[in-house]
């Protein structure tokens, strides 16, 4: 039964209806929208970077503009490239590929979906956004500041990020910056977290079971719980590093460290212990970027498929169990690190486990395929380019979650191709699958399908011209984060990196062409029916886009599982959850 | 457009799987008595991602070309067997896999970490700093002096902050910044991080090891073919990261010999 109406009512003003909003729908729709921004400011700086390493002596017109000291007369420096790296992966991985397929979607989609006419808490909803909102503000402004962004990485490495402006330039302000931003985004993620558990439990319409949830909802209720779990370990991190840096703590830094002829005042920290904090934060963090998208994805294919996937109970149990594992796993990102090597053992083995839910997931995937009647759409493709990705992806995992192989293959290139292609183009791709699929609901305007193919193709073949040389690389030892490759073997190197950075730029070019849809059929898009994919889900019930109470004021009643398709002696092909048309089970052969 | 999809997949994926199959830009050959048995394990291990990575590439290929612009009149179809027989298939065959790799693989990670070296390893001393690294070899006496980090001074050479004045163990310390080792015997390699965290990585060698501030670790290593090979630093450790790198000399006993006395010499 839903509660939430009683929360708040119509909007009445401006202010209220776009700005401060406790709508969810308008607050998933700026979720989305900082998504949007974060990305393309993300993928600006990887050019800059993928431009750099090919080119080192060339100068970016107007770079100088941004960064006197980083880029003088527009040639980026060193220190400048890890600043950008840095600062890249951080937009990537916290504003887009945790704010889009999990916040964004998930919040304009997961009340709808179970029937609720708001999340349980809509004053701390349009908190978690708002709060987002300062952190990506913060973590922007270590741009302006005079000695620019952290050079330290995403992963803020200690005692590098925790020493001060001694260690490097971006070191002092900009690392402030980096770890309050980051220290917000997790208050915010937790008061997001907190609301989806929240709602999935407590507001679910009238024969809504859990089991009657479909596949994204599930993946967004099981990624809220990873969420709440991790980013509730990564804000003490982040509350100790700042410690560390202004308040003369030594929580991460040990005693007799001589950084740049300084002997630094602290004793008794461990450099290992953020290891430890950051990863028990940081893999987790995989699987919320990458969940949602498996969700997305399996609600998107059944869709095009119109028929269910073989086994929704076995799709969940895989999702529930790689959720777990997730927590098991985190010391393989420090095999080499000094941890005893026996823990290392301990980790590899859940690591290699996990292999086995994710292999049943894309063998059913792919199971279900046979015998559909497989319709091809942009977001159908981005789909199946999805399934693609993730096997790609997900093989060479295969590798690195081996010590033995970690030792040569750690640190270099092999890592960026293994972690790009799984968590960014794979959950990537489900973000275009879930824009192509549910923006004409969103925006009551349908996207232009030719252009949206034209753009899955640009992307998926320049993605794999990008990301699988990164392979080859790393088995040729070719070491990662490295500024220009100055050393005998990694010199040869250079032909693949610039076929690289041209594939780079040609598939950067193809996300003009997305914006650009995006942007113009939101105004001048033919208007959307209430249900254009003809689905089965409770989003396709109402009008695009919905009123601001989502279902007029009626609560609505669920009679079915979430995905009756292909139905014998049904009107149609499929039959909405809340139709309260009777149905024999499917046999089919 | 399913079928386009399905031709663009299997050229992906042969086109991804040639420069592995052909080894254009494989690892260099292994200089050490324990790589065998990681290249061993990546050879496995590229055996069985290569085989599952075309494998799934060619079954999404073929059910998108088969299956894509069925339409009503199509009869939809389940898999034979349905969701059963994909998950016993996935835990029987991923948990052999899993078993098997896991085994085979825990020797090879097992001789670099586990052993203790060797009685008559020649053991040096490594110190890694923003951006270089030092080596130390213990003299005649065969005893290192102490450390001070307080008396570290670049200028004056004094990279790892010995006292000879008051420490004789010192005095006959000699120090490199590059790493001169015998063939075939084994090295017992400290490893001391100055400031920040660093690593050491030697692909010929099969070895990388990060280097933790306030914690000193040890590997140990038997090189067999002599040669120059590069150290590169792998652990991001500020803006000249790029350019952290020395040397790996693997000498003949009478080379090295002659190369300690000609740096004890200096």
């Amino acid at each position: 039964m839903s509660e939430a109406a009683a929360h708040h009512g119509p909007p009445t003003s401006f202010i209220g209806k776009y700005v401060f909003s406790l709508d969810h729908k308008i607050i998933g729709l700026q979720y989305y929208g900082l998504a949007l921004v974060a990305v393309f400011i993300g993928m600006f700086l990887s050019w800059l970077m993928r431009f750099h390493l090919v080119w080192p002596n060339a100068a970016v017109p107007g770079l100088a503009l941004l960064s006197k000291n980083g880029a003088p007369g527009g040639v980026i420096t060193p220190e400048y490239y890890l600043s950008l790296l840095t600062m890249h992966g951080t937009l990537m991985v916290f504003f887009v590929l945790t704010n889009a397929p999990f916040a964004a979607f998930g919040n304009y989609f997961l009340p709808i979906q179970i029937g609720a006419e708001d999340m349980a808490f809509p004053k701390f909803n349009m908190m978690s956004f708002w709060t987002t909102f300062v952190a990506f503000i913060v973590l922007l402004a270590a741009f302006v500041v005079p000695d620019g962004p952290p050079i330290s990485g995403w992963t803020a490495y200690a005692p590098l990020s925790a020493v001060g402006s001694d260690a490097g330039p971006g070191l002092g302000m900009g690392q402030n910056l980096w770890g309050i931003s980051i220290a917000i985004f997790c208050i915010a993620s937790l008061l997001g977290s907190l609301n989806f558990i929240a709602t999935t439990l407590d507001l679910r319409a009238k024969g809504m079971t859990l089991m009657r949830m479909p596949i994204c909802t599930w993946a967004w209720f099981i990624t809220s719980c990873i969420a709440l779990l991790a980013f509730a370990v990564l804000l003490p991190a982040c509350l100790l590093l700042i410690l560390d840096r202004v308040a003369g703590t030594s929580f991460f830094i040990p005693a007799g460290l001589m950084v740049n002829d300084k002997i630094q005042p602290h004793s008794g920290g461990s450099p290992l212990l953020w290891q430890h904090l950051f990863w028990f934060f940081g893999h987790p963090e995989v699987y919320i970027a990458i969940l949602p998208a498996m969700g997305i994805v399996s609600h998107i294919l059944i869709n095009s498929m119109r028929k269910p996937l073989l086994s929704h109970k076995v799709v969940i149990a895989s999702m529930l169990s790689i959720g777990f594992l997730s927590y098991m796993v985190w010391g393989h990102h420090m095999f080499l690190s000094g941890m005893n090597p026996f823990s290392a053992l301990v980790f590899s083995f859940p690591t290699l486990m996990i292999t086995i839910p994710a292999t049943i997931l894309t063998l059913i995937w792919l199971g279900s395929l046979y015998g559909s009647r497989l319709q091809i759409t942009a977001a159908s493709l981005f789909a199946l380019g999805f399934i693609s990705m993730f096997v790609s992806g997900g093989v060479s995992g295969f590798f690195l979650a081996q010590p033995s192989i970690d030792i040569y293959l750690h640190a270099t290139y092999f890592v960026v191709g293994h972690f790009h292609l799984v968590m960014g183009v794979a959950a990537i791709f489900g973000i275009f699958a879930g824009t192509y699929f549910w923006m004409p609901k969103m925006t009551g305007h349908m996207m232009n399908e030719t252009l949206g193919k034209v753009h899955f193709w640009m992307t998926f073949v320049g993605a794999y011209c990008i990301f699988m040389p990164f392979h080859y690389l790393g088995l040729a030892g070719n070491v990662r984060r490295y500024s220009s490759f100055v050393d005998d073997f990694m010199a040869p190197l250079l032909p693949v990196h610039k076929f690289i950075t041209i594939a780079a730029f040609f598939t950067g070019a193809a996300q003009l062409i997305f914006l650009y849809n995006l942007i113009y059929s939101r105004f001048k898009g033919p208007a959307a029916p209430p249900n254009p994919w003809n689905c089965t889900s409770l989003e396709w019930t109402m009008p695009s886009p919905p009123p601001w109470n989502n279902f007029g004021g009626v609560h609505p009643v669920v009679y079915h599982d979430p995905y009756q398709y292909g139905v014998e002696g049904a009107k149609e092909d499929f039959i909405m959850q809340t139709s309260p048309e009777q149905v024999k089970t499917p046999v089919r052969s | 457009m399913g079928k386009l999809f399905a031709i663009t997949i299997v050229i992906i994926a042969v086109l991804s799987a040639i420069p592995v199959v052909m080894n254009y830009w494989g690892p260099p050959p292994d200089i050490s008595t324990h790589g065998y048995a990681i290249d061993e394990q990546m050879h496995e291990t590229m055996w069985e991602a290569g085989l599952s990575f075309l494998a799934a590439q060619f079954v999404l290929a073929f059910f998108v070309w088969s299956f894509a612009g069925k339409g009503k009149s199509d009869k939809l179809k389940d898999f034979p067997g349905g969701a059963k027989w994909l998950v016993i298939a996935a835990l029987v065959f991923v948990g052999t896999e899993i078993l098997a790799l896991g085994a085979i693989g825990q020797k090879a990670w097992a001789a670099v970490y586990f052993a203790a070296p060797e009685k008559d390893a020649l053991t040096i001393q490594s110190q890694a700093g923003q951006f270089a690294f030092y080596f130390r070899y213990p003299g005649p006496d065969g005893k290192f002096g102490t450390p001070h980090p307080d008396k570290i001074d670049e200028g004056n050479q004094n990279f790892f902050g010995l006292d000879p004045e008051n420490d004789v163990d010192s005095r006959d310390d000699i120090t490199a910044a590059e790493l001169a080792v015998p063939v075939n015997r084994q090295v017992n390699l400290t490893m001391h991080s100055k400031d920040v965290g660093h690593s050491f990585y030697v692909r010929e060698l099969r070895i990388q090891q990060d280097y933790v501030p306030g914690v000193d670790l040890a590997v140990h290593f038997t090189a067999t073919v002599p040669g120059k090979y590069e150290i590169v630093c792998t652990q991001l450790c500020g803006l000249g990261h790029y350019n952290m790198k020395a040397y790996l000399s693997v000498l003949s006993q009478e080379d090295f010999d002659k190369w300690l006395k000609d740096h004890a010499a200096q």
